[in-house]
């Protein structure tokens, strides 16, 4: 039966996988994903999950086991954050290029130096060109909804690509929310029963999992490594929308709100967007054409369909929640631009960094962006590419 | 053998002909040496038997009987660790260079 529940992120992610009951967890608890692990652990104590619940010595240990486990034959699933995600980072490689479909919470968070447990996209940027499909929440709401996708998502037979879901630390992984939580069958039914590719506990067929590839083979096996996270864009469309007509919220690439006439938009995307939905009510109450376009999914980038939701306005703000030391631009700003390069005429599009290590965003952030865009629309002349919101200068 | 495209992998890297390593003939990397059996010298220890790293020490009959040149890549240890009074294995100056490609 679908119940309102009062849940914080962490718990969210938690039920979902209760719901789900995936063969293995393994995961090291780290902050601020920490309370997923832990209610893991209790739910598995109390008898309400039957799947392995395994706590190795570390993040590393812990995606090991993940792939060894789903080399196995099992769904699973781990969840961490910051320098958890870090410490994975050689097996995320692995298990991308394994093809196998683990699906992972991340609570996004700052990563080190300097030390900070605050929420921000850095540890899951780093991990963009792993070979994961990324998936991004605005609210708790959203991080169930996604969580649940995820495996259907990374599960579906042309993708088995693994899923990391990301909600942002202590904004949404700690903040109570009212969550419409699914039924459990109906969950269960809507994940549908796991079916394994070449399971290895299969001992009636003799395979090789990770075999060492040479100058011949390599670049193929990248290459046909690809071709899954190539075929999710339809799998991930389908599955939202199935989604939404079981129970009543859809889900695509991205969410386009108040966008109908604009001519400036905000492109920000997971808490944050929600806090610039209050700042483009109030702007759209002061007359202004304004709008906001919310990434859900990053990788695999949907390059084409937000370029052309973008491609009518006149000036674009892409607001990043992590930089890139040394690059043209933050991660989101790179691939927007250059999504846009193609179209004549294109929009032009600024870049703000925001929210390092926790930093607040508020409204009034929003309309200092707004008043920028303003002015870039009226004179189509950019004088700063790249800039800092809230930080003092 | 013709090599698949990527379309015609199988996903995941998964290898699905168990034990097809045979076919690759690592005598193919050896590059101006190789090992050379003096069956006299020989007392039968298995010691190059045993630190050969790809099984190139042909055995018959319970007898370590000489090289198998398909897989020998000329590494030199079973030389280095022949321990009879004189030498069962020697390394050889060989200038004739096998066939390109590390694999059948
Ligand atoms: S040279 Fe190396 S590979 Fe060749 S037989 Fe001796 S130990 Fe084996
Ligand atoms: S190590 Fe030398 S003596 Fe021992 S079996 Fe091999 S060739 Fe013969």
């Amino acid at each position: 039966m679908s119940t309102l529940k009062t849940l914080n992120g962490n718990q969210t992610i938690a039920e979902a996988v209760r719901q789900v009951d995936p063969d293995v967890m393994a995961a090291y608890p780290i902050t601020p994903s920490t309370a997923i692990v832990e209610t893991i652990a209790k739910f598995k104590a109390d008898g309400l999950i039957s799947g392995e619940f395994v706590c190795p010595e570390s993040e590393h240990s812990a995606m090991s086991v993940c792939i060894g486990a789903a080399s196995a034959g099992g769904r699973v699933m781990t969840a961490t954050a910051s320098q958890g995600l870090a410490l994975m980072w050689e097996m995320l490689y692995i298990a991308a290029g394994l093809r196998l479909p683990i699906v992972a919470g991340i609570a996004n968070r700052a990563l080190s130096a300097p030390i900070n447990i605050h929420g921000d996209h850095s540890d899951t940027m780093g991990a963009r060109d792993a070979g994961w499909i990324q998936i991004y929440s605005e609210n708790c709401q959203e991080a169930y909804d996604n969580f649940i996708q995820a495996f259907r998502i990374a599960e579906h037979l042309d993708v088995r690509t693994p899923v990391l879901v990301g909600l942002d630390g202590f904004i949404i992984s700690h903040s109570m929310e009212v969550v419409q939580v699914e039924g459990d069958e109906k969950i269960k039914d809507f994940v549908g029963e796991y079916q394994s590719v070449y399971p290895l506990l299969d001992t009636s067929r003799k395979i090789t999992v990770g075999p060492l590839d040479f100058t011949d083979y390599y670049f193929e096996h990248k290459r046909n490594q690809m071709a899954g996270i190539e075929n999710a864009p339809g799998v991930i469309q389908q599955v939202g929308k199935e989604y939404g007509e079981k129970f009543g919220r859809y889900y695509g690439f991205f969410e386009e709100y108040r966008m109908e006439d604009a001519e400036t938009c905000i492109v920000v995307m997971s808490s944050a967007a929600g806090t610039c939905k209050d700042a483009i009510d109030e702007l759209r109450n002061e007359g202004k054409k304004i709008g906001l376009l919310k990434p859900r999914i990053f990788r695999p980038f949907p390059a084409k369909e937000i370029a052309l939701a973008l491609k009518g306005t006149r000036a674009v703000a892409v607001l990043d929640r992590s930089a890139c030391p040394g690059a043209f631009g933050a991660p989101l700003f790179t691939e927007i631009r250059n999504a846009l390069y193609d179209y004549d005429p294109r929009p032009k599009v600024v870049n703000y960094v925001y929210g390092l290590g926790g930093r607040d965003i508020k409204v009034e952030h929003f309309k200092d962006v707004a008043e920028k865009l303003d002015k870039i629309a009226e004179t189509g002349k950019v004088e700063e590419i790249y800039g800092y919101l809230n930080l003092r200068e | 053998m013709k090599k698949e495209t990527w379309k015609e992998l199988t996903i995941g890297t998964i290898n699905l002909e168990a034990g097809n390593s045979v076919k690759n003939l690592t005598g193919t990397w050896r590059s101006g040496h190789k090992p050379e059996f003096i069956e006299e010298h020989c007392i039968q220890c298995f010691f190059c038997w045993l630190y050969c790293p790809h099984f190139a020490i042909l055995v018959e009959d319970g007898e370590v009987k000489g090289i198998n040149y398909d897989y020998c890549t000329g590494c030199g240890m079973c030389a280095e660790e022949c321990p009879s009074k004189e030498k069962s294995i020697v390394m050889v100056k060989e200038e004739v260079k096998l066939a390109e490609g590390g694999t059948e």
